[in-house]
This record gives C-alpha cells, sequence and structure tokens, in this order.
C-alpha cells in the first residue's frame, strides 16, 4: 500500500533551508572536494551547514574532512556528528570501510532510509555531495527532495562540458532550480565554457584553477582551507548565500 | 530504521492517506515490519501508541506482521533467509540502520556473490488503514 518512509523525508528536512545538491554528468571533476571546502566556507560566514555525503558506493567526503572518528548518535532516529562544525553524514558510518556493491534499486532504497532517519534539524544550508552521472541519485534527489537546488560542476573539457550540458537540460526540462555552474581546474585562459553556460541561460558562478597543493592537504582541514583553491571556493560560497538566499 | 523514526513515519504517512481518503479517524493499520531490518516490535508499538495521542490515530489498533527476510543470489539463484545470529552484533546494528548495508557483509552461502536482492522481509510496509468517515 505505501512506503512510510517518504512522507516522512519532507518533514526531516523542514527546518533545513537550503538544499544545494553539487553534481555533474561527469566523475572526477571535484564534487567532492567543492562540495566539502563549499560546507566549510558557509559554516565560517556563521552559517549552520550540514554536509551529506550520497555517494554511496564511493563515499570520499569523511576522508577530505577527516571524519571518522566521530559517529551519528541514536535519539528518535539519527543526529549527525559534527565534523569541523558541520553536521556531517555519510554511509561510511555504517559500512565502515567496506565495499558496498549497490544496485540501482538499493541505492535508491539507502538514499530514501538514510534521508528518513537522519534529523537534520536547523539548518541553514544542507550541501548534498553527489555521485557522478545522471542516474538513480539525481532523479531521486528530484522525486524526494523537493526544495533540491543543483550546483553543476565542470572541467574546462569539452567531454565533461557535454555531460554536464545533458544534465543541465534535464533539470531545466523538469523546472528544477540550478544556481549555477562552477568550472573547475582551470589550466590556461579561455572563455568556452562561460559562454557554453551563458549560452544555455544558466549563471556561470566562476572558475577554480589546478592546484597543485590540493592532493596534500586532503584529510587535513587546516592545510585545505590555506589553498589557493579554498580561497576561490569561499569566493564562490559568498555569491551562493547571496544568491540562494536572496531567492 | 530506528524504532521511533519509523512510527514517526508510520503515523505521518496514516494521517494522510486518513484526510485524502476523508476519514474521521483511523480505526485499524495494518503493517508487515522485514526481518532484515530487526525492528524491535515491542519499541514500534510503545512509540506508536505515544505518537498517536490527539491525532487522527488516537483510537487505532495497530496489527504487525513480522516477514521473514528471503534474500536471493542473482548470480547463482539460490535462496537463503537472513537470520541475526549469523553475523556480528555491529553488522546487523548497521543493517538495522541501513538494510542496504548487508551487500557490505553478506555473501551468497553457496557461491560468495554479494549480488543478491532481498525478494522478501527488508523494511516496514503499511499494507492497509481503515477508518471512519
Ligand atoms: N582545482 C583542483 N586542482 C587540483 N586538483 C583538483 C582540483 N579539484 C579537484 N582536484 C582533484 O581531483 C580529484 C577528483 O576530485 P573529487 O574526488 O572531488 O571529484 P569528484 O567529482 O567528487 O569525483 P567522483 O565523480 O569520483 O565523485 C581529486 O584527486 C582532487 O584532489
Ligand atoms: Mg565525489
Ligand atoms: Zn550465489
Amino acid at each position: 500500500m505505501a512506503d512510510p518512509r517518504v512522507s516522512v523525508i519532507e518533514d526531516r528536512l523542514k527546518k533545513v533551508n537550503k538544499v544545494l545538491s553539487v553534481s555533474s554528468g561527469k566523475g572526477g571533476v571535484g564534487k567532492s572536494l567543492i562540495a566539502s571546502t563549499l560546507s566549510l566556507a558557509l559554516a565560517d560566514k556563521g552559517y549552520e551547514v550540514g554536509l551529506f555525503d550520497i555517494d554511496f558506493t564511493n563515499p570520499s567526503t569523511h576522508i577530505i574532512l577527516n571524519a571518522e572518528s566521530v559517529s551519528p548518535t541514536e535519539e528518535n532516529g539519527v543526529i549527525p556528528p559534527r565534523v569541523r562544525g558541520l553536521k556531517y553524514m555519510s554511509i561510511i558510518y555504517y559500512s565502515s570501510g567496506h565495499v558496498s556493491p549497490l544496485r540501482g534499486v538499493d541505492v535508491s532504497n539507502a538514499l530514501i532510509e538514510l534521508l528518513a532517519i537522519t534529523r537534520w534539524g536547523e539548518t541553514d544550508f544542507l550541501v548534498i555531495d553527489m555521485p557522478p552521472g545522471i542516474g538513480d541519485a539525481v532523479l531521486d534527489m528530484i522525486r524526494l527532495v523537493k526544495k533540491a537546488n543543483f550546483l553543476v560542476v565542470t572541467t574546462p573539457s569539452k567531454l565533461a562540458f557535454e555531460t554536464v550540458r545533458k544534465l543541465a537540460s534535464l533539470l531545466l526540462e523538469m523546472r528544477i532550480p540550478i544556481i549555477g555552474v562552477i568550472e573547475n581546474m582551470k589550466m590556461r585562459e579561455s572563455p568556452f565554457i562561460q559562454e557554453q553556460v551563458e549560452k544555455m541561460g544558466l549563471r556561470f558562478l566562476g572558475e577554480i584553477p589546478f592546484d597543485y597543493s590540493l592532493e596534500e592537504a586532503i584529510g587535513d582541514v587546516n592545510k585545505l582551507l590555506k589553498t589557493m583553491f579554498a580561497q576561490k571556493v569561499k569566493e564562490l560560497a559568498e555569491k551562493i548565500a547571496l544568491q540562494t538566499l536572496g531567492d | 530504521m530506528h524504532e521511533w523514526a519509523l512510527a514517526e513515519a508510520v503515523v505521518s504517512t496514516v494521517s494522510q492517506i486518513a484526510i485524502r481518503e476523508g476519514l474521521r479517524r483511523v480505526t485499524e493499520v495494518r503493517l508487515k515490519v522485514g526481518e532484515l531490518q530487526q525492528i524491535e516490535i515491542e519499541i514500534l508499538r510503545f512509540a506508536l501508541s505515544e505518537l498517536k495521542r490527539s491525532s487522527l490515530l488516537e483510537e487505532a489498533e495497530f496489527i504487525i506482521e513480522t516477514e521473514k527476510a528471503e534474500l536471493r543470489c542473482r548470480v547463482c539463484g539460490h535462496k537463503w533467509f537472513f537470520r541475526r545470529n549469523e553475523v556480528d552484533e555491529d553488522v546487523a546494528e548497521a543493517i538495522h540502520f541501513v538494510p542496504e548495508i548487508a551487500h557490505a557483509y553478506i555473501r551468497c552461502p553457496r557461491c560468495g556473490s554479494p549480488d543478491f536482492e532481498v525478494v522478501r522481509g527488508r523494511g516496514v510496509w503499511l499494507e492497509s488503514v481503515e477508518g471512519v468517515k
């Protein structure tokens, strides 16, 4: 007759002001690093921020934030632990490093379950680190999280942008709000991505240069926040906060 | 799912159904609970009885049925039942919160594959809602 979990999801997100889904049609473009750093940057501005890693087969934000020593507490559901001031949730608290090979239907079920049990409470921004591609996760976000806004990440590559074009057309067709497009790992001057983005009627949020010091900073938040990458993400965070809270 | 979160979900869904169906009060709710998630039925019952107060469900009787968790290997077709006492305590706990995590720990007893499906008995399902208009 009915799955009781689905109807409680809206309740669970009631006190969340803005949901920002960091996504891309392509893998490896920097979604997880941007989602993590953006969350830290927003929290640094004084906002209450949640970060939810929904890349269930390949979670990675816990490595970036070094978030393994804490865990959620049980209280009429599950309360996310605090990681560097963020309310943080990931499937790693249940899979503890084991590979969890999941088919589409299992991915959906795991997402429904976690959305139904996690109590985010009063939150200004809930940042979602999405898996790559235009599949179950994107469709489930659209279906289950009615207030999701998408933040789309690309690289300067035509190949990455082609997947972003497809993702953006799907979102536009379904009338899902797109905050804008970020061009990551920029290595030389080229107006290509910005032109293409604007041609689609979308906002070009800005670019992040390729940063050779980034790999060294993974797992060390203090170091991460001092990178040029983080500097750029902080500027973007400012823009994103102004734009979304202004809506 | 945690029993209280689950009870909250049930009460919220039943209320929505009652409103949609134009019920003034709900008299009976039938629930199916799969064994994979190892829901403590007594805690669930208690949570439901607390949460239904001063709602359309106030007088509702909850009929809870449990269903064995049957798994089927997609590679060799073998079928078997999940038994809590065959997994470690912390694995059982993880599966309690997110049943799909079973794929990280459980393997087909015949061929060793993690590619199995839960045929029956995964989570919680509403079977029927009855009431008076
Ligand atoms: N601006 C940048 N400069 C240098 N390296 C970067 C930059 N952005 C991301 N990277 C590196 O690129 C790799 C991929 O980043 P990340 O894991 O965040 O991508 P992703 O889009 O989340 O990948 P997946 O699709 O697998 O989830 C990482 O090794 C990261 O350190
Ligand atoms: Mg990622
Ligand atoms: Zn098998």
